[in-house]
């Protein structure tokens, strides 16, 4: 066998073009939303007894707080859409013999995300 | 008549049998308005410097051979026009994550392998020939023929960072012909291909970057025939842990 040349892919394979980019900024996205996932049970553990649910609340009424939720909204959002993005190459219908359209899926999905996230602020802030 | 105008293709030399290190030379030639990077490459053999080694055979978007790296994106060179590149050189390479043999010419040996590993044919319930023929309706034709239509020109794979990382991700072009057969009307081999399709080399090894879909020359999506195939077998699954007498064989 003739001696073969290969090419490994560099780390820094991912800033090459714009898809990679994005692919690992979606990716990255799902740590800030296991991170809140912590601070969410942490609210839990402290509202064992009124003491550490009111620093817990204290926490939250920080300019610190503020930014995090801030920022992992933002994530969480993107996150979502590269979600909703991703719908219609799972959820592949069929009307008669036609495809119905991916763009028709990812709305429909995009507008009960809308719809449902609007219901929950609804109950928060009602 | 054709317009006459000039550029630098840079060209990725690898000749294994000189000690040569591994690297680019530049053509600078003078190409038609309705030339693609294939007919520069063929200008290059034949005219300026015959040591230079390619595949293509039917310069049609057919049979797959040219797949190549232009400018750093997977790409047939047949039917890339040099025109639609503005930049004043024009970089081609083999494509990535195989092993080069000599210049552009790849070892697509770990790809032909894969391929048959998911058994891309039919598998029919055994029905009496006197049943006559698998008849289909347009309709469930329609479900699978997007999926069918790859020429295995390996673009995806030169496309996806996990095969690149992992050339043991069974890849794109295999798992998409996976799921052409799973959803012929004709085939109940779904459960027999999940040994290798839901194996860790399998779909679960795909993280969907989606590049695979981007570049292929056939809108074949190959991330979209991924990610059904996820679904199906986690619901085959979830059907075989709920209902036990429809398990899995």
């Amino acid at each position: 066998m003739t001696k073969q040349l290969t090419r490994p892919l560099p780390r820094t394979w991912w800033l090459r073009k714009a898809p990679y980019l994005k692919f690992m900024i979606r990716e990255l996205t799902s740590v800030a939303v296991f991170a809140y996932t912590l601070l969410l049970i942490w609210a839990l553990w402290s509202a064992a007894d009124a003491g550490s649910f009111l620093g817990f609340y204290d926490f939250l009424r920080t300019p610190l707080s503020v930014w995090l939720h801030a920022v992992v909204l933002l994530l969480a959002l993107y996150h979502t859409g590269t979600w909703i993005a991703l719908t219609p190459k799972v959820m592949v219908l069929w009307r008669d013999d036609e495809q119905v359209e991916p763009d028709f899926i990812a709305g429909v999905n995009g507008i009960l995300f809308l719809f449902v996230s609007g219901v929950l602020v609804w109950l928060v802030f009602a | 008549m054709a317009v006459a105008d000039r550029t630098v293709l840079e060209v990725f030399r690898y000749l294994p049998d000189q000690d040569a290190e591994a690297g680019f030379q530049s053509y600078e030639i003078t190409y038609q308005e309705n030339w693609v990077v294939l007919d520069a490459l063929n200008h290059i053999k034949a005219e300026v410097d015959p040591t230079l080694s390619f595949r293509w055979s039917c310069r049609m978007g057919i049979c797959g051979s040219c797949g190549m790296m232009v400018n750093g994106e997977p790409k047939l060179t047949c039917e890339t026009f040099i025109r639609d590149y503005d930049t004043k050189t024009i970089r081609v390479e083999p494509l990535t994550h195989f092993p080069v043999i000599r210049d552009l010419v790849i070892n697509m040996d770990d790809f032909i392998e894969k391929l048959p590993t998911v058994s891309p044919w039919l598998i029919p319930e055994e029905t009496p020939v006197e049943e006559g023929e698998y008849l289909q309706t347009p309709g469930q034709v329609a479900q699978y023929k997007r999926f069918s239509m790859c020429i295995n020109c390996m673009l995806c794979y030169a496309a996806c960072p996990v095969y690149g990382l992992d050339s043991s991700f069974i890849g794109p072009a295999a798992l998409a012909l996976a799921e052409r057969y799973n959803l012929d009307s004709r085939d109940k081999g779904m459960r027999q291909r999940a040994a290798v399709v839901t194996a860790h080399e399998g779909i679960w090894e795909c993280t969907y970057v989606g590049e695979c879909t981007q570049v292929c020359p056939k809108g074949v999506d190959p991330a979209g025939a991924i990610q059904m195939l996820k679904l199906s077998y986690a619901l085959d699954w979830a059907k075989a842990l709920v209902l036990p007498k429809f398990g899995r064989s």
